[in-house]
């Protein structure tokens, strides 16, 4: 048989690695902030774009996307090319791949903090960076599946069934979620709005997890376990099996986000069944990935790649087990909107994703630069230290989402709430947030460690960047099936069809959970007193939304008597139909807000927005100076951004749209005259507007600035179901 | 919350039918993926098995 010589491409792999590891100190960092800013809520006072609110989709987006997402397709494109042995298909499109990415990162980094964002989680990104994300993953699997034509191995390994969901999935998934409406450059409207957006975000938030952090990740545990444990899979029925059922099961599973919420009964219970059944193929993925290393488990005692890999395995194994115990109704009632689930998220993401990258590293920079690895001993000590900083993360993170939850559902004796302060149970759980930032820390410092010990291993080898292989041609043969071939043999060798399969199975589940959805928007029952919100009222919730409010604070009042109690009336469907996007939320750092209209006079607003802690002196909400500002809010665009929401549905009359400013004038006045109620805020304003005068500055009345549109918004949330006033 | 959305639903036509047509395709499904697994020779599964660390 001919010999053809070729050359593997390492240097794509080691530009996505070194991606990877600078992207993941830059985010971990960005988390650690956010940790610490729990403590020290005012630790970036006034610097709008380091606030809590702003940074937070900056730390999820950086660890998902630029940190997990670069070790991705590092791990991909080592082992693709190994497994089919053949060269990537193209130079030209990994390069625009690598850039493309790392332009997308760059864009994400600068227009987040300032503010850009669609609010829905990990889908944050706005239209122009949605688009380029959709262009930039297409390079990628033409450049996957272009590789894969060229081969030199007929059958493709189950590794690479795994690369190939993760390409189709997250190209569908993206796109289906990122359909917006664009009002400007840098703003648009989700098309989906309320329980729809809802339902629409969290098939694609779970499934992100599923197809980003989880498929591909599994392709590559198939991969880099045997090869560093020089042993094949313990069973590769078991995989076959494992990735069917998974792919084919996951994508049902998104409604368990949304448990109790104005979502429809049966499409919670869909998913719960669903959720539940996970376990299986995820456990049969884990103990495949485990026993793998039966008989070699003194290796792993030497070994730090295997020490990684054997973590990262359990720290998959421990989040799938979790998962489908969450979205059970009884524990999600305890779990959902508490510290509980940010627990969960970081076994994912820091064991399973983070060590699982961690292995490779340090796995592959040495056999592409022909050395050993600096020092095993730095890598163990890493080992170490990212351990314990993950236990000392989640376990912390689990008594504080246990004592939330117990704290919200405590009542007296008397049948009121035992904690009616919202603010008793953050004080509570202050020591686990301490302890979070320390295992963060730790975490942090191990990686540091990796960053060092990668340096000098480069250093002290010699890069190759083109390795030279050889194997066989690949004789052409039939493209139907040989006579004695199976058909699954036969199918997997091809892999359009293969990919086409694949398609099926995950498009089965996710029509059953969208097609009905779709009816349901004319089925959500209209609720006459639930009217759009007025052009202030629409402005101020886009400052919610640009501040992200909704990383703190839900808006969805669970059927429970606790949350009715504390909150008012639970909420119901057919009162978001305006709301594109939908913003209730998945954390409360802070209490819920749906019904806080008419709770609180404006002048309260007005002082905590300024200074949360001389309203609550244990407050951790950050003040939000910048909306005070001596600076005209900017009008300019509600004129579009009113057609742009009448072109999604909201009844806004030409009318209302000609006297929009009109309209934002006589609200503003009102809200300004409440709050010239307040001695104290008479007295501060006067003197503000001297010191301006004598600065030169001309100066902007309060009704014109931001934080009087917030105010306006804040003041109508659920006051559509309440009894008004005559 | 549960009486104001549980029958939204049923307006629509046949809804009925969805939960029958999930567990159809789910038992199609999984039968199909058995047999998928078990028709595979021993020894080409140890093949296949094989290909990352023959390399």
């Amino acid at each position: 048989m001919e010999m053809q010589q070729f050359y593997y491409d390492n240097k794509i792999v080691k530009k996505f690695l070194y991606a990877s590891i600078v992207f993941g100190v830059v985010g971990m960092l960005v988390g650690l902030i956010l940790a610490v800013l729990f403590l020290f809520p005012n630790m970036t006072d006034g610097i709008s774009f380091l606030s809590f609110g702003r940074l937070r989709p900056l730390h999820t987006n950086a660890v998902i996307f630029a940190f997990v997402g670069n070790a991705m397709f590092a791990g991909i494109y080592y082992s693709l090319q190994r497994l089919l042995k053949a060269r990537l298909f193209s130079d030209f499109l990994s390069n625009l791949h690598f850039w493309g990415w790392q332009l997308i990162i760059v864009a994400a980094a600068i227009t987040l903090p300032l503010g850009y964002t669609s609010s829905k989680e990990y889908a944050e990104l706005e239209w122009p960076i949605d688009i380029a994300i959709a262009l930039i993953w297409v390079v990628f699997g033409i450049n996957m599946i272009g590789t894969i034509l060229k081969r030199r191995e007929r059958h493709l390994y189950v590794a690479i069934w795994f690369y190939i969901a993760t390409f189709v999935t997250v190209a569908v998934l993206h796109i289906f979620n990122s359909l917006e409406l664009p009002v400007s450059a840098m703003k648009s409207y989700s098309v989906y709005a309320g329980v729809q957006d809802a339902l629409v975000q969290w098939w694609y938030g779970h499934n992100a997890v599923a197809f980003f952090l989880t498929t591909p990740f599994l392709g590559l545990m198939y991969y880099f376990v045997p090869k560093a444990a020089n042993r094949p899979v313990y069973s590769y029925r078991l995989s076959i099996i494992h990735f069917w059922s998974l792919i084919f099961l996951y994508i049902w599973a998104g409604p368990h986000h949304l448990l109790y919420s104005a979502l429809p009964d049966w499409a919670q219970n869909l998913g719960v069944v669903f959720s539940i059944m996970l376990i299986a193929p995820s456990w049969g993925g884990m103990i495949n990935g485990l026993l793998t290393l039966r008989g070699v488990w003194d290796k792993v005692r030497e070994e730090p790649v295997l020490k990684f890999f054997v973590v990262a395995i359990t720290g998959y194994g421990m989040a799938t087990f979790e998962g489908p115990m969450l979205s059970l109704k009884n524990v999600n009632a305890i779990a959902h909107f508490t510290d509980w689930i940010i627990a969960h998220v970081h076994v994912g993401a820091l064991a399973w994703n983070g060590f699982m990258s961690f292995g490779i590293i340090y796995w592959v920079i040495p056999r592409m630069t022909k050395t050993e690895l600096f020092s095993k001993k730095l890598a163990n000590f890493h080992f170490w230290i990212g351990t314990l900083g993950i236990i000392l993360y989640a376990l912390p993170m689990y008594v504080a989402g246990f004592t939330q939850a117990s704290m919200w559902k405590q009542f007296k004796p008397d049948g009121t709430l035992q904690y009616g302060n919202f603010l008793e149970t953050v004080t509570q759980i202050m020591p686990m947030y301490w302890m979070r930032a320390i295992g963060g820390t730790l975490y942090l410092t191990g990686v540091i460690v990796l960053v060092y010990n990668i340096i000098k291993t480069v250093k002290q080898g010699a890069a190759v960047e083109d390795e030279l292989a050889e194997a066989p041609a690949l004789q052409k043969i039939s493209s139907g099936r040989l006579k004695g071939e199976k058909w699954h043999g036969w199918l997997e060798r091809r892999p359009i069809q293969l990919t086409l399969l694949a398609t099926v199975a995950i498009l089965i589940g996710g029509i059953i959970q969208i097609v009905p959805t779709i009816m349901v928007k004319s089925n959500i029952p209209t609720i006459s007193s639930v009217k759009p919100y007025t052009p202030l009222e629409l402005e101020g919730r886009d400052i919610y939304i640009r501040e992200g409010c909704v990383g703190c604070h839900s808006q969805m009042i669970r059927p429970f008597r606790s949350e009715v109690a504390r909150y008012g009336d639970y909420s119901k469907a057919g009162e978001y139909v305006y709301d594109h996007p939908f913003l209730w939320g998945s954390k409360r750092t802070g209490p819920d807000l749906h019904r806080v209209g008419g709770k609180y006079p404006d002048t309260w607003h007005f002082n905590h927005m300024y200074n949360p802690q001389r309203v609550n002196k244990a407050s951790i909400m950050p003040a939000y100076k910048w909306l005070f500002a001596n600076k005209a809010m900017d009008h300019s665009l509600i004129d579009a951004k009113m057609k742009a929401m009448r072109t999604l549905g909201v009844p806004y009359s030409d009318v209302e749209i000609a006297n929009a400013m009109k309209s934002i004038e006589e609200q503003s006045t009102a809200i300004e005259k409440n709050l010239n109620s307040d001695p104290d805020y008479v007295k501060s304003y006067d003197a503000s507007k001297a010191e301006i005068a004598k600065k030169g500055e001309t100066f902007v009345p309060m009704k014109d600035r931001e934080i009087v549109a917030l105010i306006a918004y804040l003041q109508r949330l659920g006051t559509d179901l309440k009894v008004k006033k005559q | 919350m549960l009486k104001f959305v549980k029958y939204t639903l049923e307006t629509i036509d046949g809804v009925a039918v969805y939960p029958v047509i999930s567990l159809l395709i789910c038992f199609t499904f999984f039968v199909g993926l058995f047999f998928w697994v078990f028709t595979y020779k021993k020894d080409k599964i140890k093949e296949l098995s094989e290909l990352p660390i023959k390399e």
